[in-house]
């Protein structure tokens, strides 16, 4: 559906990552999830969006350091939300800027469930 | 910062558009001729981009009503309904359209954007959750801006994944309100209506379905998805538009909800715009009896639909998934899209052209509509000139396929 998971792989991370996602596999995710999956798992989605040479870093502000555009941003969300099993409302998202705060936004989600 | 200075980025795509020597967002058609032709830049123009579905524009016994209620009761209502009070024949359209779904209650609108707007941003509010398709129309992602409710985007067309959205929320409080479309507009899909319902009735969430391109052209009467899925009893809310299939202007949401009739009083988008004219209003009950009365009008659109789908997919264009009223044919980007787009009208055939950010996922596309009134000839004509194009500008192959399953993706 999206043209976001066709970019190169830069950081498999193997038990994470779920292909052709859907409902169920989302169930196999490991009970915790460290920070550093997510935001491997959010870079793995930025990965093609880099500008030039600089890296993405927890700092990286995604709407502005990179080449990804709003509508790309929100279908990279959806696929993150089901990685993760949690929803991230489009006001939460509004106010997300950096990797690290999406990072934070679903680390949050996830410990309320 | 000046106060264009944020459209810099936009500015900077029009002008990429615009140098191409024609700007696909200000035709001007110096006139129409009928629901197919045009003139534009002088020349005689097949339309196959107006969304004119059924031909009606120019049906004689619409556009006799039009004039009729224009000298009975002039050209403009001036005021809203709330404001200047209803004419009649407002209700009378209401009760109409509501007889024609079977349902209790209709509202009519001035477009189908402020219908959706307004009922969507309404319906919802603080503690509420809206789901809505990640296709939706701009109509649905602005009443998404207009509301206190939580707003969360499933996969288009995915059943399985607003299924997982709606397990998420649990037993929070709050409604949830489930937003879909019969056809989408840049692709022509219909949603898979009846696995949605399935899964809004194991979470108790309320369906709104917009059936503003398939009123008319899907369903045994032409009611639209919710008719031909079988589900018409289960959607809570209808909306749907005049200005596509009953060729004029307007919209309007029908719902057995008891209640319905508070949304008068509530949403704004109703409440603080002028109501629609006589004469709109007249053309529009006419038009809703043509549909009811001539039934041939459905299956000469899809006969065309299955023309036009068939013909381009033959040629190896890569088109929408499914047959529908809108046909969209990808191409590979933006400038492709538009030189393309540009060729065809000067080869005196106009379509949509269609490019991100107002496509799904970031694709190009030239998008037709088709129309009852269109000519087999017309049509086949269609399909040569943009086979020729397509092969120029290398986006199919000079030797076409063999054989191309409809229907593919
Ligand atoms: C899916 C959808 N909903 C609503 C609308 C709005 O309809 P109207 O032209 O009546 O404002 C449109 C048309 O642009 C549409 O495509």
């Amino acid at each position: 559906m999206s043209d976001l998971g066709t970019g190169e792989p830069l950081l498999r991370t193997a038990q994470l990552i779920v292909e052709n996602d859907d409902v169920a596999n989302t169930l196999e995710l490991p009970r915790l999830t460290s920070r550093v999956d997510v935001i491997r798992e959010i870079c793995r989605h930025l990965a093609p969006y880099q500008a030039g040479e600089r890296p993405i870093v927890g700092e990286t502000i995604i709407a502005k350091d990179l080449t990804i555009d709003s509508l790309a941003i929100m279908d990279m969300v959806m696929e993150l939300e089901d990685s993760f099993d949690v929803s991230i409302p489009m006001n939460v998202v509004a106010e997300i800027h950096t990797v690290d705060q999406l990072a934070d936004t679903i680390l949050d989600l996830r410990a309320k469930r | 910062m000046g106060l264009f200075d944020r459209h810099a980025g936009l500015l900077e795509a029009y002008r990429d558009v615009r140098t191409t020597g024609a700007d696909p967002f200000q035709i001007r058609m110096e006139r129409v001729l009928s629901p197919t032709e045009a003139i534009i830049n002088g020349r005689k123009t097949l339309l196959v981009g107006t969304n004119n579905y059924f031909g009606l524009t120019f049906d004689p016994s619409c556009m006799e009503a039009a004039i009729e209620a224009i000298r009975a009761e002039g050209t403009g209502t001036t005021g809203s309904r709330i404001a200047n009070g209803s004419y009649s024949e407002h209700v009378l359209l209401e009760e109409e359209i509501a007889a024609f779904y079977g349902m209790k209650h209709c509202m009519v609108f001035t477009t189908g954007y402020q219908a959706n707007l307004g009922i969507i941003s309404t319906l919802v509010g603080q503690g509420d959750h809206l789901l809505i398709d990640a296709d939706s129309h701009a109509s649905i992602y602005d009443a998404c801006k207009m509301t206190q409710a939580e707003v969360v985007r499933f996969k288009h067309n995915d059943p399985s994944s607003l299924e997982s959205r709606l397990r998420r929320l649990g037993d929070k409080p709050g409604n949830r309100l489930v937003v879909l479309e019969g056809i989408y507009s840049m692709l022509g899909d219909s949603a898979p209506l009846r696995e949605f319902v399935d899964v809004c009735k194991k979470y108790g969430a309320y369906v709104l379905v917009d059936e503003a391109h398939s009123l008319g052209a899907l369903g045994e009467t032409g009611r639209g998805l919710c008719e031909s899925a079988g589900v018409l009893d289960d959607c809570h809310f209808i909306v749907g538009t005049f200005s596509k299939t009953l060729g004029a202007i307007g919209g309007y949401c029908v719902s057995n909800d008891p209640d319905f009739d508070i949304l008068r009083v509530t949403v704004r988008s109703y409440m603080f715009t002028a109501s629609l004219p006589p004469s709109i209003v007249a053309s529009v009950r006419q038009a809703l009896r043509v549909v009811k009365a001539r039934p041939e009008l459905r299956k000469q659109l899809w006969d065309n639909v299955a023309t036009l789908y068939d013909g381009l997919a033959a040629q190896g264009f890569k088109l929408g998934p499914e047959h529908g009223p809108v046909v969209g044919v990808h191409l590979p980007d933006r400038m492709l899209a538009i030189g393309f787009w540009r060729a065809m009208l000067d080869a005196g055939i106009y379509v949509n052209v269609a490019v991100p950010p107002a496509t799904p996922n970031g694709v190009s596309l030239l998008r037709c509509s088709v129309c009852a009134a269109h000519t087999p000839e017309q049509l086949q004509h269609m399909i040569e000139i943009m086979t020729g194009i397509g092969r120029q500008l290398g986006v199919i192959s000079a030797t076409p396929k063999l054989r191309v399953v409809a229907g593919n993706r």
